[in-house]
């Protein structure tokens, strides 16, 4: 049984259904990529890991434990965290602000977590005071990871994080991705940057119309002529 | 009598008297009022249309408890009983609001109303508010200050000083300029400086992440209508003190207060207290007659036979009206960049 899992995951928008029976799981350590044309539910089924969507059917298990019903509150405080895709920071708030934020439900001192974060991203400390609506894309980004990491979560789950950047930029959010990785987290991301993010997962999902059409290591993904053809351009 | 015809020190304690002492104070209960205003629309997503009547109902709530007070003779020689009473009147003005919330508002919050269709529930509430103080209190104009009325009076500023012009400062401006600074402090120490201020800034900055990060909005609703509570209070049993009460006069606060607001920056609280000085300013510089100010400053042949009033009082508000359209023609974020309202 993985860390994380979502087995067999039925859901819709409303009367939409847009998940058929979709399975998804992620070990600590490793990093699992969700990848797939516009539309097949890649993001749909990161909102039914974290309780944002009601499954109607199938079920989340999360270190053993069955959590398919619980709040996405609930799930945060067992050790899932989000980074969402688009407004993913406080941007009026300064980083160190942001990170506060993050570790709101804490109650006991956060300022170790604070400087695990400002030792994974050593930019965020310079830039602790600045707000971070002033931080370039991939400053921002880590903000993000930095704000989602404070509640110390075991899975980290990151919807789209190299979305909008410059190719530069994606290079470096994705070595930021690989440090969250080895640093024994599981981490479960959806991309679009097929290709790429494929190049540096461990484990790779291919969802068409809501449905696993291809399952494996990414390097086997990537070595897969059908898959090559269909998502990857050739 | 000084025998020189220009007399520049006289002109300026005349000004300071009439113009800016004046000023100072209105401006700092108009700042009272547009930080209320924005604190709801930065959390709420809102623009409370009931600011000024709630400021009624706060100052109605001062008026009774001090009636009481004086009625039973507690009071303290020197201080208005009105500011002894200030805190219980804060305490009923929460619940008030409190009850409003979860009345009317909660509801268009749970149902994801637009922005829009909560402000013209918040017009339903300004006339249930002003309905009620009208019909406690009557609609008739009243003043509800004792103690001493002056700090320093006209004649013995005039004793100390020997100048022909005197500056008085009345207790009600003394008050409203003190309690207003220590308030503004105290609220911008909460939003930048406390755990539960900041989670109101970042459930304002983004509900959505706020939510994630596990800031209960319940709480940060709550929070803010305490502090709406204690500033629309405030600032209405200053403004009452300074001015007097009248239900009319209250209601009509509301454009010179929205104006503040907008001028300096929809969403910015140190945009709403520039706007309210700029707002008040505007109308006290325009308003004023004048002949006298000018009489001390030029030669005897020069001296002007009318009044030299730009505006007439009576069309003070108007004032705030066209700043509001200047600044919305011109700069549409405010003087602090503020928001533009769009109806998402």
């Amino acid at each position: 049984m993985a860390y994380l899992e979502g087995n067999s995951l039925v859901a819709a928008y409303g009367t939409v259904p847009i998940l058929h029976e979709c399975s998804v799981e992620v070990e600590k350590g490793e990093l699992a990529v969700i990848v797939g044309p516009n539309g097949a539910g890649k993001s749909t089924a990161m909102k039914v890991l974290l309780g944002m969507l009601e499954a109607s059917s199938g079920s989340v298990i999360f270190d053993g434990q069955d959590i398919t019903h619980l709040s996405t509150q609930e799930r945060i405080s067992l050790g899932l965290a989000f980074v969402p895709q688009t407004k993913n920071v406080f941007t009026s708030m300064t980083v160190q602000e942001n990170l506060e934020m993050g570790g709101f439900l804490r109650n006991d001192d956060i300022t170790h977590t604070i400087q695990e974060v400002y030792d994974l991203f050593p930019i965020l400390y310079e830039k602790r005071k600045q707000n971070a609506g002033e931080l370039s894309g991939g400053q921002r980004q880590q903000v993000a990871f930095g704000r989602a990491m404070m509640t110390r979560p075991t899975v980290m789950l990151l919807d789209e994080p190299t979305a909008g950047v410059s190719p530069i930029v994606m290079d470096e959010i994705f070595s930021n991705i690989l440090d969250l990785k080895n640093s024994g987290r599981a981490v479960l991301m959806v991309e679009q940057n097929a290709q790429q993010a494929l190049n540096i997962a461990d484990k790779g999902f291919v969802l068409v119309s809501g449905r696993n059409e291809h399952i494996g290591t990414g390097k086997e993904l990537i070595a897969n002529p059908e898959v090559r053809k269909k998502f990857l351009g050739g | 009598m000084v025998s020189e015809s220009v007399d520049i020190v006289n002109a300026f304690a005349l000004l300071t008297n009439f113009v800016i002492l004046p000023a100072i104070a209105y401006g700092s209960q108009l700042a009272l009022g547009a930080l209320a205003v924005t604190l709801v629309y930065s959390v709420l997503r809102f623009s409370n249309f009931a600011q000024g009547d709630s400021m009624a109902f706060g100052t109605m709530l001062v008026i009774l408890l001090s009636g009481y007070m004086i009625g039973r003779g507690w009071t303290i020689t020197g201080i208005p009983t009105a500011l002894i009473v200030i805190p219980v009147a804060i305490i009923g003005m929460a619940v008030y609001l409190l009850t409003m919330d979860r009345l009317i508002y909660r509801h268009y919050r749970k149902i994801k109303a637009k922005s829009i269709t909560i402000v013209m529930s918040s017009i339903g509430v300004m006339f249930i508010t002003g309905g009620i103080v009208r019909f406690v209190l009557g609609a008739s104009a009243q003043r509800f200050e004792d103690g001493e009325r002056f700090i320093f009076s006209v004649r013995e500023f005039k004793a100390f000083t020997g100048l022909e012009q005197g500056i008085a400062l009345k207790t009600s401006q003394f008050l409203t300029i003190t309690i207003a600074v220590l308030l503004v402090a105290f609220l911008f120490y909460f939003l930048q400086k406390t755990k539960t201020g900041k989670a109101m800034r970042a459930f304002s900055d983004n509900k959505e992440l706020a939510l994630l990060s596990g800031i209960n909005p319940d709480r940060v609703v709550q929070i803010t209508w305490l502090l709406v509570a204690g500033l629309t209070t405030i600032a209405g049993a200053l403004y009452g003190l300074d001015k007097g009460f009248a239900p009319q006069q209250y209601h009509l606060l509301l454009l010179p207060i929205f104006a503040s607001v907008i001028v300096g920056g929809i969403g910015s609280p140190i945009g709403a207290i520039a706007g309210a000085f700029l707002i008040a300013f505007s109308e006290a510089l325009l308003t004023y007659a004048y002949k006298k100010f000018l009489i001390y400053l030029l030669p005897l042949s020069m001296h002007p036979s009318s009044l030299v009033q730009l505006i007439g009082t009576e069309y003070k508000y108007a004032i705030s009206f066209v700043i509001l359209v200047i600044v919305l023609l011109i700069k549409p974020t405010g003087l602090f960049k503020g928001k533009v309202i769009v109806d998402e």
